[in-house]
């Protein structure tokens, strides 16, 4: 039986119609064979524009739908339901995009139109040989992942236990808690970090949906949407976790001490430790590298102090399978190498610190109790914090960090009521956006804080007279005066630039995630699915996909909990029918295909000598089928034909 | 009278036509004045030119327009990419054309004119540094030219220097012709907005080279260095360049430069903006001082891309600076600081202001000197 095609060409309001006579592409189309009915209408992906198309499926039995309008990525499912809705086979639709790769692009209209028609001839020639393929759903496995415990990462699990969802939570510190467990007050509220986060870390530990693991990472990734095989590597602690108290006796009698990375460098920790007095869990672990035992041979003072001997000297790493139905990435940002940042003077000068070097020196648990003191111990008595450094700025971080504006408000603030020192700050544009957060800024200015609007350029140590002796000083323009000054401080403290995490790309490839040209995890879509992956089934919670704040942190949490929720409790998730299928008769088991398919989705019949496809893993995107020597493979709703044809109804014009 | 401020959009429209074109990329932080080592010893917002000229808001050719030394520390730093220093130079040939040159400037584009370096030196004479030293001229030949500066042919300081340079260069066994017929490189004159004098120079140098098939050339200075390396390929000149540091410090690395004599003293060696921060030439100089027998070497506090001007560049060596505000004073002061008694340096620039300000100052005991010179103490013969 002869195909009967049927098309429908969309104005997009003027968006098309603007540039393309839609009516002559559909006065065109009436031309070509097999094409039994062609209209168009102002938008064909309104409710009366798909009404059409079901009424005109049944009035004139079209069984192949083409539709031109906009771009497959966006409509492509809206018409594949009309079509199932009025009987017909989804697969036996075919898209023609006459917006972004015609009206959008073009300004005369004659040429657009005559483009127009060719796209949608070439549409129709692939739509006569359509032939319908059947979706297939699977089970999706009700419970998630969740890889790093931030504040993102736990109120995404939190989300997630709290409906009832089975969680694996996965964190590699020896606490959750990440970044804001290090902070002192937060911006613009200036509530306790640890007041507010501490619950939420206590929570999800004891909930009774969530498998915690600490000291622990994600090796190995396998399965698809609905069905994720997780290997998890939990790494020795040599501290039986079932047996010990939390009682601490050993960090106070441990003798080796090593540098504190939850205090920034500022202080020391011992080899048995937990990141900080609140950290969850508690249990203290072994730190193999800096134990004297482990490297010398000789110690073990801890377990003789270790009063329910909790102690395993024998602890080896140990590897965890989970079967999971979604996963959701929280792992958090790094900061950038101040010291890679020469002009400011860190690393050279001892009083330029950081911007989380400063949480932890006004912190009440931090190195110094809370006080501010400069490296020598005195109070400053002049203090300059310098925005934007390393963001904004072509060389080195080209984003806008998002939070130095505020912390470094938040600090301007906490220096003048804890010291009684002069606080400068060096901004390019004072960026306030958030709720309450314009409002902090001007609760700053009565606040007595000096603000220059201008970058500083360096930091120096060479005086250019007598006041500038045995100080800081910070060069900068202020621009809207046009007077380079020149500061002299006691403490300078940079707003370095949030980064991604050093192991981002190799995350990445492990979960089959993108880095966006900043190096943060690429978003589906960066305004409506921003907390989704280019990988069914794997989501983005918080600073991993760029620079934020705890409100979007949070947010951006919630919104990856409540899509993957939307996904466990569906239950079942179609797959891709589009997928490549091996003709056996043709394989000759070169084996070719497997090492090339980017998804692992191709195996090997042993007996048969050849090559078989995962319909579940294959995302349909061609490559073995371009590959195969003995053209085995077919690309299912791209076949050699359909492509052929396209092509040579490109020519026919 | 009316006090607002009209822009006159024409002149950022000719400033990116004519060279300028990352005009618009600034975002008015300040990095580049607050960088600019000027306003250590007085006033000057490059900034400030930056954005006038963006709106077209007069004042963007005042006389401060004429300070910049094109040292590239604040092109270095921008954040936003702007090319600083094309901005000056285009801004600079905009307002020289419509003929507000300085007075002093006027009279070197004149030389250059006429004489073909800003020397108001007779071209006739521009082999006559050379005091019948035998130096063979190129005649393709030889592996490499050799490019006379001006301030070589001219200055008598800087000829001392030159004849230093060709002796160590046959002590190391290079195989070395000198050209002859070659004019001003035009770096100076193309940084002070001279650039139809530049096309003109370039045209000449590139036709005098490329007729005797030169492959490969040395220059005694990072100007023509980085001229030749990064602005005449685009006109023709496509050669092998090399400073004369680089070329020692090769010999150095092969074993080829015996350096047997005891050189005493301690130098500190100064950065010329155009083989540092304009070519990246860093590590040279340093080899080869530091392959000098008994010689000590200290740094700058501000070296290597820090380091900064002696005041020279883009046509200040020419014009007049109050001497607390030339770069090399602050400079030399820092130098007899840190127990320097030499200050070594590998530019004709930075000699000439550093013997000045020597001058100045009164600092009859320290020794400037050029790279070349200390390693002719240092060979035998
Ligand atoms: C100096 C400073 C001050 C700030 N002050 C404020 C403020 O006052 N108010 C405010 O709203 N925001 C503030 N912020 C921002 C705040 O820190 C972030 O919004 C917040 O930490 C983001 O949380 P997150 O969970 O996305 O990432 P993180 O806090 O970075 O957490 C990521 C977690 O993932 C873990 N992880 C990383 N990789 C892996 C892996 N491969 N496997 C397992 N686990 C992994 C990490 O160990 C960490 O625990 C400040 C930031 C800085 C730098
Ligand atoms: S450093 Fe660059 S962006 Fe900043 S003011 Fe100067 S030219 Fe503009
Ligand atoms: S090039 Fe040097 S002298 Fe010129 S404006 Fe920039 S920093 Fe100042």
């Amino acid at each position: 039986m002869e195909p009967r095609v049927g098309v429908f060409v969309c104005h997009c309001g003027t968006n098309i119609a603007g540039v393309v006579d839609v009516a002559r592409v559909a006065e065109a189309a009436r031309t070509w064979a097999n094409v039994v009915h062609a209209e168009d209408y102002k938008f064909m992906c309104s409710d009366p524009g798909q009404a059409m198309v079901k009424q005109a499926i049944l009035r004139h039995k079209i069984d192949r739908v083409v539709v031109a309008a906009c771009s497959p990525r966006m409509h492509e499912a809206t018409f594949r339901k009309a079509c199932a809705e009025a009987g017909l086979n989804p697969y036996l639709f075919e898209m023609a995009n006459i917006r972004e790769h015609c009206s959008w692009v073009h300004e005369d209209k004659q040429a657009a139109t005559l483009k127009a028609i060719d796209i949608v001839r070439m549409a129709v020639a692939k739509a006569r040989l359509l032939e319908p393929l059947e979706t297939r759903s699977v089970k999706v496995e009700p419970k998630a992942l969740v890889v790093g415990g931030g504040v993102a990462g736990i109120q995404a699990a939190l989300n997630l236990a709290n409906a009832g969802i089975k969680v694996v939570m996965v964190e590699r510190q020896q606490s959750i808690g990440g970044r804001m467990a290090q902070l002192d007050k937060t911006f613009p509220t200036l509530d306790c970090s640890a007041c507010i986060l501490t619950p939420k870390m206590v929570q999800v530990a004891q909930h009774p949906n969530v498998t915690l693991y600490t000291c622990a990472e994600v090796e190995e990734v396998s399965g698809y949407v609905g069905n994720f095989d997780v290997t998890i590597r939990r790494k020795a602690t040599y501290v039986d976790p079932d047996v010990c108290t939390a009682c601490g006796i050993c960090l106070e009698k441990c003798p080796k001490k090593t540098t504190s990375e939850f205090e920034e460098g500022l202080t020391t920790r011992k080899a048995v430790y937990r990141l900080f007095p609140q950290a969850v869990p508690g249990k203290p672990v072994v730190d193999r590298e800096s134990c004297t035992y482990f490297v010398n041979g000789k110690c073990k003072v801890c377990e003789r102090f270790c009063e329910p001997k909790a102690f395993r000297w024998d602890d080896t790493d140990k590897v965890v399978h989970e079967r999971v139905g979604a996963i959701l990435v929280a792992t958090g940002y790094d900061l950038y190498d101040a010291s890679a940042l020469g002009q400011w003077g860190y690393g050279r000068f001892p009083d330029v610190i950081t911007g989380i070097e400063f949480e932890r020196l006004n912190n009440a648990t931090g190195p110094t109790g809370g006080r501010i003191l400069k490296k020598d111990g005195t109070e400053p008595k002049s203090v300059a914090i310098l925005h934007c450094v390393g963001s904004r700025d072509r060389n080195y971080k080209e984003y806008c960090s998002r939070v130095c504006c505020m912390y470094s408000l938040k600090f301007a603030h906490l220096l003048r009521e804890k010291t009684a020192a002069t606080v400068w700050n060096f901004y390019i544009d004072m960026r306030c956006f958030g709720k309450g957060y314009e409002e902090f800024y001007n609760r700053l200015l009565h606040e007595g804080v000096k603000f220059v609007r201008g970058k500083a350029a360096y930091v120096t140590d060479q005086p250019a007279n007598d006041d500038e002796k045995g100080r800081l000083v910070v060069s900068a323009e202020a621009t809207t005066l046009g007077e380079v000054l020149r500061v002299p401080v006691d403490m300078v403290i940079l707003a370095s630039a949030v980064t991604p995490q050093p192991d981002a790309p190799a995350v990445a490839r492990r979960f089959g995630m993108s880095l966006s040209p900043d190096g943060f995890f690429m978003e589906k879509h960066p305004k409506l699915e921003p907390f989704s992956t280019a990988t069914d089934g794997v989501y983005l919670a918080g600073a991993c996909q760029g620079p934020k704040d705890i409100p979007d942190a949070v947010a951006h949490g919630a919104a990856a909990a409540s899509t993957a929720m939307a996904l466990i409790s569906r239950g079942e998730v179609e797959v891709e029918a589009a997928t490549a299928q091996v003709t056996e008769g043709a394989c000759s088991g070169c084996k070719v295909c497997q090492d090339i398919c980017p998804y692992a989705a191709i195996g090997f019949d042993g007996p048969k000598k050849v090559a078989t496809i995962n319909p579940s893993l294959c995302k349909g995107c061609g490559t073995c089928v371009a590959t195969c020597p003995s053209s085995a493979i077919v690309g299912r709703h791209f076949t050699d034909q359909q492509v052929l044809a396209q092509i040579s109804a490109l020519f026919a014009g | 009278m009316s006090t607002y401020a009209v822009p006159m959009l024409e002149v950022p429209d000719l400033i990116k036509e004519s060279g300028g074109d990352t005009l618009d990329l600034c975002y008015q932080c300040g990095t580049c004045s607050g960088t600019c080592p000027w306003n250590v010893v007085r006033d000057f917002r490059v900034r400030n030119i930056i954005t006038r000229a963006q709106v077209g808001l007069e004042g963007y050719e005042g006389e401060d327009l004429w300070l910049c030394a094109t040292c590239n520390a604040c092109v270095d730093r921008c954040p936003r990419g702007v090319e600083i220093v094309d901005l000056v130079r285009t801004i600079r040939m905009i307002i020289g054309e419509s003929g507000s040159l300085p007075k002093t400037l006027r009279a070197v584009m004149g030389s250059v004119q006429s004489n073909g370096n800003p020397w108001s030196g007779d071209p006739a004479a521009r082999t006559a540094w050379l005091k019948d030293a035998p130096v063979p001229r190129f005649d393709g030949s030889q592996d490499a030219a050799y490019f006379t500066c001006c301030s070589q042919a001219y200055d008598a300081r800087n000829a001392r220097v030159g004849r230093a340079t060709l002796a160590v260069l046959k002590a190391a066994g290079v195989d070395l012709g000198l050209l002859e017929g070659e004019k001003c490189c035009g770096d100076a004159v193309r940084k002070a907005g001279g650039e139809s004098l530049f096309q003109g120079l370039a045209a000449t140098n590139v036709g005098v080279m490329n007729g005797l098939g030169v492959k490969k050339v040395v220059v005694p200075s990072p100007h023509c260095l980085s001229t030749f390396s990064k602005e005449y390929p685009a006109l023709g000149g496509r050669w092998d360049v090399q400073h004369v540091v680089q070329v020692l410090a090769d010999r150095v690395k092969a074993g080829k430069l015996a350096m047997t004599k005891q050189v005493a003293g301690t130098a500190i060696y100064h950065d010329p903006c155009y083989l540092g921060r304009h070519t990246g030439v860093y590590d040279a100089p340093r080899e080869v001082l530091g392959a000098v027998p008994g010689l000590k070497l200290l740094e700058f506090a501000r070296n290597r891309e820090d380091a900064v001007c002696c005041g020279g560049g883009g046509g200040r060596l020419w014009m007049e600076t109050p001497v607390e505000e030339r770069f090399a004073v602050g400079r030399l002061r820092e130098a007899v600081a840190r127990g320097a008694d030499t200050v070594v340096t590998a530019c004709p620039y930075c000699i000439s202001m550093f013997e000045d300000a020597k001058t100045a100052l009164g600092m009859d005991s320290m020794r400037i000197a050029d790279v070349t010179e200390i390693v002719a103490d240092a060979v035998e013969g």
